[in-house]
């Protein structure tokens, strides 16, 4: 059993905990991930590793409540348990002799940019941060970015907050000025990482991009996180889970997250206590 | 006491096919106790004794068989379990056909049946977990420690023969639960998963740990478990579960499974049930790709499920890799099969529309029709195409299910570890790996096989574990 240590929400559908595992906490790196199950007959969901203290021995994860599991996660508070917390599994982001890199984080995805953005800032990277988010309500780990982050760049899609519009819009100015990174590293959902990679393909910047598709063991065994990259099938969980952005299928990987969207409607339905009261 | 002379063996009681075909529970339901003495006189202790050299563990058949006839069901137990950590699950999964009573005197003759070997090791091992509550004695403990990496066949054996010579064993599992592919790739109604939780128990009770969640090469790599957490020896029984496709178009839409996938989330997470929180397609038409034993699980799976079922095999019906038994199982329930046939691509529905809810799905199977060439050196004839007989089967499911590769997270992470042209980690005789102290067993070092050669080569590598232990 793994212990909930701490949990905050980070906005109405986002919210963080602090997973008691030693193990995991001992060898986590920015890009890996886990994998948790909520309860004894509960389905294993993955979670890219949002930060980790190796001394207190505890893994951060932050979800955001889209499907029956994460929400009957959301249920449970600091002090309970959680059956099952394996990893860190996948391959780790490369970091190493980037000099200048922008990390751009879209939505809950932003939570997973943090570590990376914080792992570049601490070697020494210099580091552009640009983050979006639909509304100001869902903004999350502002200060967090700030303060590793040399030029930081807030954008909303209706413009409650920072500038409107989406992050491909700074992206773009910064390349068409002639400003130059290492790497592009982006982490979001689907559709905003398929055209952040569109535009920096168009200026030939290297740009990685961190996929979450479904998965069971995490291991190599499913087969179900399958993705097709430069035209060869990869599997996230073992050779990901960061791909060469601009190789990435992205229109097939958006379709088959798509393959339960039905079966997690109706699950978080039966999950979400406020949709079993009777109506008076 | 007089044999029992009748050619034929006791059939084995199951649900009624039509009845099975629509639910979980297990389909052979054993033999009563009149009917395994009955089948146990068949035996007549032949002098040479084939089927003890024919078994992987070398089980004393007879002697186990003659007890059963005494009507001495303990007694057999005992002789069993002195060579198999596992009767109960052997019983039910090993290819017998191919091994004890392949070789069986009664069954040599045409028209002659073996002696239903696996059926009464089966009843034996079922009559002893209903009836013997008594748990295993813990050894005394000899002072040494060695991890076994992964909790199918061959790990569950090398640590339950390790345990009892008094080793402090600790094997680590990298799903949540223990069992491997006992637990995610058989289905329930050929292997039911209280029998495996039980043989775990067992092996608790020996005083082996079973650490879950434990990945290994990830969490903690083959070096940090022999230097930080004082292991002398290391046996790797990570078996083979990276899946196969065929790289033709449409593996990825959506529909498309991996059998592995299909039948993990079955098994493992239990998506045949209706309250299951994991979810599984359930399929109207399914074509499962391959002939094997696997193919037949995920086959009878889907069924299950509510779908027509077609399998879906490049060669003819002779060349079916599947057990007998399984074949006629899953053609009594209504399972059809395409042989001489062999896909080509995987069709989608019509919609470019990506926000229609049925685009990306799969809507049919194009195949082509084979036949049979000449034989080639290794005496397999090799199917050919037949031009122009292409033709469209129309699925909204397809389950590839063509074997699988040795897992290869360990090689990854463990550079030291040889391992052969597909990922086979590569041992010599006893199990011993490149790397002093480390031995492997089962399908990570021969790539997917059986059940009982899993645990023959656990037992070889226990042997000689503690050969390598006691010299150091």
């Amino acid at each position: 059993m793994y212990q909930i240590v701490s949990k905050k929400s980070l906005n109405p559908t986002v919210t963080q905990m602090e997973i008691l595992a030693p193990f995991v906490a001992k060898k986590a790196l920015p890009g890996q991930f886990i994998i948790l199950r909520v309860d004894e007959d509960g389905e294993r969901i993955p979670l890219t590793i949002a930060g980790y203290d190796r001394e207190k021995g505890t893994v951060t994860i932050i979800f955001q409540i889209v499907g029956g599991s994460t929400e009957r996660l959301n249920h449970k508070n600091a002090g309970d348990f959680i059956p099952d917390f394996v990893g860190p599994l996948g391959k780790a982001t490369h970091t190493q002799g980037l000099k200048k890199v922008c990390v751009v984080g879209g939505g809950v995805g932003c939570a997973i940019a943090l570590p990376v953005a914080r792992a570049l800032h601490e070697q020494g990277t210099k580091v552009t941060s640009i983050i979006g988010f639909r509304n100001k309500d869902l903004v999350i780990l502002e200060d967090e970015f700030k303060a590793v982050s040399d030029e930081f760049y807030m954008m909303t899609d209706d413009g409650s907050y920072g500038r409107q519009g989406n992050v491909t819009v700074p992206l773009k100015e910064m390349l068409e000025s002639g400003e130059t990174f290492d790497e592009v590293i982006t982490i979001g959902p689907l559709i905003m990482m398929k055209f952040v990679c569109l535009t920096t393909k168009a200026f030939n910047v290297k740009t990685i991009a961190s996929m979450n598709p479904i998965m069971i063991d995490g291991t190599g065994m499913c087969g179900g996180c399958r993705l097709t990259v430069g035209g060869q099938m990869k599997f996230a969980c073992v050779d990901g889970p960061e791909f060469d952005g601009h190789e990435i299928d992205f229109d097939e990987a958006m379709s088959r997250s798509r393959m339960y969207s039905d079966f997690e409607l109706h699950e978080r339905d039966d999950a979400c206590n406020l949709f079993k009261q009777e109506v008076k | 006491m007089a044999f029992n002379m009748n050619p034929l063996k006791n059939p084995m009681p199951t649900q009624d096919a039509q009845v099975r075909n629509g639910n979980f529970n297990e389909v052979a339901l054993g033999y009563t106790a009149e009917m395994a003495i009955d089948e146990a006189k068949r035996c007549i202790r032949c002098k040479h004794r084939p089927c003890v050299a024919a078994c992987p563990v070398n089980i004393d058949i007879p002697e186990f068989i003659a007890k059963v006839a005494e009507g001495d069901f303990e007694g057999a137990y005992q002789i069993i379990a002195k060579d198999s950590s596992l009767p109960a699950v052997c019983g039910r999964v090993c290819p017998q056909e191919n091994q004890c009573e392949g070789k069986c005197t009664r069954g040599i003759k045409a028209g002659c049946e073996a002696v239903g070997i696996g059926r009464l090791e089966r009843f034996v091992a079922d009559w002893h977990n209903e009836n013997c509550n008594e748990k295993p004695q813990k050894p005394t403990p000899n002072g040494h420690k060695v991890a076994v990496v992964g909790s199918g066949p061959a790990g569950l054996t090398c640590a339950g023969d390790l345990a009892k010579m008094g080793y402090e064993v600790t094997v680590f599992e990298a799903l949540h639960v223990a069992g491997g592919v006992l637990v995610y790739g058989i289905p329930e109604f050929r292997l039911p998963k209280a029998i495996v939780q039980k043989e775990v128990e067992n092996l608790k009770a020996l005083g082996v740990k079973v650490e879950t969640n434990m990945v290994i090469g990830r969490v903690i790599t083959i070096e940090e478990l022999k230097t930080e957490y004082g292991f002398e020896a290391v046996f790797i029984g990570s078996g083979a579960g990276l899946p196969k496709f065929m790289n033709i178009p449409g593996e990825s839409l959506k529909g498309v499974y991996s059998a592995n996938e299909f039948l993990t989330r079955s098994n493992l997470m239990k998506a045949y049930k209706s309250d299951s929180h994991t979810p599984i397609q359930h399929g109207k038409c399914v074509a499962v790709v391959g002939g094997g034993n696997v193919a037949m699980d995920a086959a009878r799976t889907a069924k299950r499920l509510g779908a027509e079922v077609h399998i879906v095999y490049r060669r003819g019906e002779e060349e079916l890799p599947a057990r007998k038994e399984e074949i006629e199982h899953a053609k009594e329930e209504g399972i059809i099969f395409d042989l001489l046939t062999n896909p080509t691509r995987i069709l989608a529905t019509e919609t470019t529309d990506p926000r229609n809810p049925s685009y990306g799905w799969v809507s049919g199977i194009e195949c082509v029709r084979m036949e049979l060439g000449e034989a080639d050196a290794s005496g397999r004839r090799s199917p050919k195409e037949i031009k122009g007989s292409e033709f469209i089967i129309p699925v909204d499911c397809v389950i590839m299910s063509l074997g699988t590769s040795p897992n290869p997270l360990l090689k990854a992470t463990t550079p030291d570890l040889e391992t052969l042209r597909r990922g086979e980690i590569a041992v010599d005789e006893v199990g011993k790996t490149s790397i002093e102290g480390v031995y492997c067993g089962g399908d990570a070092a021969t790539g997917a096989a059986t059940v009982i050669k899993a645990m023959g080569a656990g037992k070889v590598a226990a042997k000689a574990i503690d050969e390598y232990i006691q010299n150091k």
